[in-house]
């Protein structure tokens, strides 16, 4: 049997959901290589999460529960991970491209061997020479292009993708599998990094997934001096601010607010971009977006090619106007 | 006590330019002629945070890479800031590694530089974004590694406390030195080379490693470069997702009018 495994990460014993949509995506691909979906979950007292990950599509889980897993710890659950894998010798290993599953998934693809690929946009088989292969698509330069890329001769083919990029399945109660309790075989003594605590910040964070209206901005804010114009724009529609990655490294926002690929992917009701040229990095964080609109002074930009409407103009004019023409619809803002 | 630090940079285009780059799509290569380079922002913050340890606690600061000849001036500009010394991991093997193979590669490097309690690297690279080559190196190293770090507090020699970075929040990490940790570009701000760091600079000892020095070690030059490299590009297609644009046009104040209109008539209000 051809198994695709995903690993799903827990926190304080609540699934994330990028781990759901992972599941989703390995049941889709499975009916592909005609082969079985299995999670790997590891945590402490984490036995009740396996059961819902059945019920997410996993037709086994393997179920690590230790005290010493209680929260992540980035020498054990590689080790652990790994030599799972290695009993059960899977064609493919998902795992959410969370600040978490970007740490782990890299120590495991090295312990082996194998290759791994970042932030795929999306993932699908296709038969070359004779071979079922991952194909795993990530952004590519120039203009609207995209790339293949494939681990052609070594196993398993390993993918992290970003949470909210493949669509999460319905849990349906009636799904069985088997739960196979694992011992996680460490000791404390096997812990040189030793994660002592979590500790809330909600300054690191906002939910930017659940806006339903985003107003995002890139680099050609500087020319207005920074981002302040974007704000007063979100506070007038009553949406999120968000950006491209320069305008992370300026620092006009912190990077959970950055869009795109190796950022975050959004599907609001309403998408502003402004300043932004539209790389493909940066628009498959939006392009499901139900509306899309483009600001951009260049004809030329790509992002006319992701818009619903688009704009051609100086932001430092046109801003203005639309801030004035959406207080009149909402003169609380 | 002294610490010794080793700090893996990356040159990489400069992101002001990525527009200008493209694929061949015959190749899947990156055609990036003519672009120019900068050290990779993060790993500036890297060496930045070296050079702080070392203040505090006495020890030396070496920075290696792995590129072609002109990755020397990333080497360069680290040495102006004030690092010590500067090793050069550069042979035609090397080319076409993905981050398995450049992670294998720099740890032949680190060998054999071969004194050190701790080793930086930036969180992830402008270019390739992966953020994978820090855990896959401590991998190879069979060191203890943290990566997304925000803060790193020296206890001494052999323990360090690091914030690293999590969704809503950060974890407390005690480590065991030696380590690897990659750190997030917020950990410091990073100084600028000053006149007299770039003329010590040029008196400063750059070791050049190739592929012989690491076989030395007993590594394999069939794990390095694109031999070495599990992952292969298959093909380079043009993306199916594309919006059919209605431009508004006009006065600014009439766009603006016209957006609103259009935007409730499509319900995005
Ligand atoms: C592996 C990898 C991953 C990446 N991941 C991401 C990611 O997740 N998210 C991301 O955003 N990027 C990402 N990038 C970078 C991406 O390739 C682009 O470089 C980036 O999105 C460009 O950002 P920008 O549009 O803000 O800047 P630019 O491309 O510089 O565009 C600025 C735009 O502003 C316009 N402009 C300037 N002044 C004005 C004005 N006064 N009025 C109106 N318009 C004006 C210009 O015409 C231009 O179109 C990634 C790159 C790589 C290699």
């Amino acid at each position: 049997m051809k198994e695709i495994v995903v690993w799903a990460e827990q926190k304080e014993n609540r699934l994330q959901p990028v781990s759901l949509e992972l599941l989703e995506k390995a049941r889709e691909l499975s009916d592909q290589i005609n082969g079985s979906v299995v999670a790997v979950l590891m945590g402490h007292q984490c036995r009740p999460q396996a059961d819902e990950l059945i019920h997410y599509g996993a037709s086994r889980v393997f179920c690590v529960d230790d005290p010493c897993l209680s929260f992540y710890q980035s020498d054990l659950y590689p080790k652990i991970l790994a030599r799972i894998l290695s009993d059960i010798s899977p064609e493919i290993v998902l795992i959410g491209g969370t600040t978490i599953g970007m740490d782990l998934a890299p120590r495991v693809a090295a312990k082996l061997r194998t290759g791994l690929t970042a932030h795929c946009v999306n993932l699908n088989i296709e038969t070359i020479d004779g071979k079922d292969q991952l194909i795993q698509v990530v952004p590519g330069w120039g203009g609207n292009m995209l790339v293949k890329i494939i681990c052609p001769e070594r196993r398993p083919q390993m993918a992290t993708v970003r949470p909210g990029v493949m669509e999460m399945g319905k849990p349906d109660k009636n799904r069985r599998g088997v739960v196979i309790p694992v011992a996680a075989g460490v000791s404390e003594k096997d812990i040189k990094s030793k994660t002592i605590e979590f500790i809330r910040d909600s300054s690191e964070d906002i939910s930017i997934e659940e806006a339903d209206i985003i107003v995002s901005g890139g680099f050609g804010l500087d020319s207005a001096g920074g981002f302040a114009l974007i704000e007063e724009l979100a506070r007038a529609i009553r949406g999120e601010v968000a950006g491209t990655r320069p305008a992370f490294d300026q620092g006009y926002i912190p990077e959970f607010r950055m869009i795109g690929q190796s950022g975050r992917t959004v599907k609001p009701r309403l998408f502003i971009s402004v300043g932004a040229s539209g790389a493909i990095h940066y628009t498959t964080g939006f392009s499901k977006s139900k509306v899309i609109v483009g600001i951009d002074k260049n004809p030329k930009a790509p992002i006319f090619d992701m818009a619903d409407l688009g704009i051609v103009g100086d932001l430092r004019k046109i801003i203005p106007c639309l801030i004035e023409e959406f207080k009149k619809e909402d003169p609380q803002k | 006590m002294p610490i010794d630090i080793i700090v893996c940079i990356k040159q990489v285009p400069d992101p002001e330019y990525f527009d200008k780059i493209t694929l061949d799509s015959a190749t899947g290569t990156i055609r990036r002629t003519g672009i120019p380079v900068i050290t990779n922002p993060a790993d500036r913050h890297a060496v930045e945070e070296a050079l702080r340890i070392r203040e505090e606690f006495g020890g030396s600061v070496t920075v290696l890479t792995m590129g072609p000849p002109q990755a020397r001036k990333s080497i360069d500009e680290a040495l102006a800031m004030g690092a010590d010394r500067g090793a050069l991991l550069c042979d035609q093997v090397f080319a076409g590694a993905d981050t398995l193979s450049t992670a294998y590669i720099l740890s032949g490097g680190i060998n054999l530089i071969g004194r050190y309690d701790l080793i930086l690297c930036g969180n992830e690279t402008v270019d390739g974004s992966t953020g994978q080559v820090p855990a896959q190196l401590s991998e190879f190293l069979g060191l203890p590694h943290t990566t997304h770090a925000r803060r790193i507090d020296m206890i001494d020699d052999r323990r360090a406390v690091i914030e690293r970075v999590v969704e809503n929040g950060y974890l407390r990490v005690e480590m065991e030195l030696p380590a690897v940790v990659a750190v997030l570009k917020r950990i410091n701000t990073y100084r600028l080379p000053t006149v007299m760091g770039i003329m010590e600079a040029s008196q400063k000892e750059v070791l050049e490693l190739g592929c012989s020095a690491c076989e030395s070690l007993g590594m394999n030059s069939c794990d390095m470069g694109l031999e070495g490299s599990p992952t292969r590009v298959a093909e380079v297609f043009e993306s199916p997702q594309r919006r059919r644009v209605e431009m508004l046009t006009g006065e600014p104040q009439e766009i603006a009018k016209q957006l609103v209109r259009r935007l409730h008539q499509l319900d995005a209000l």
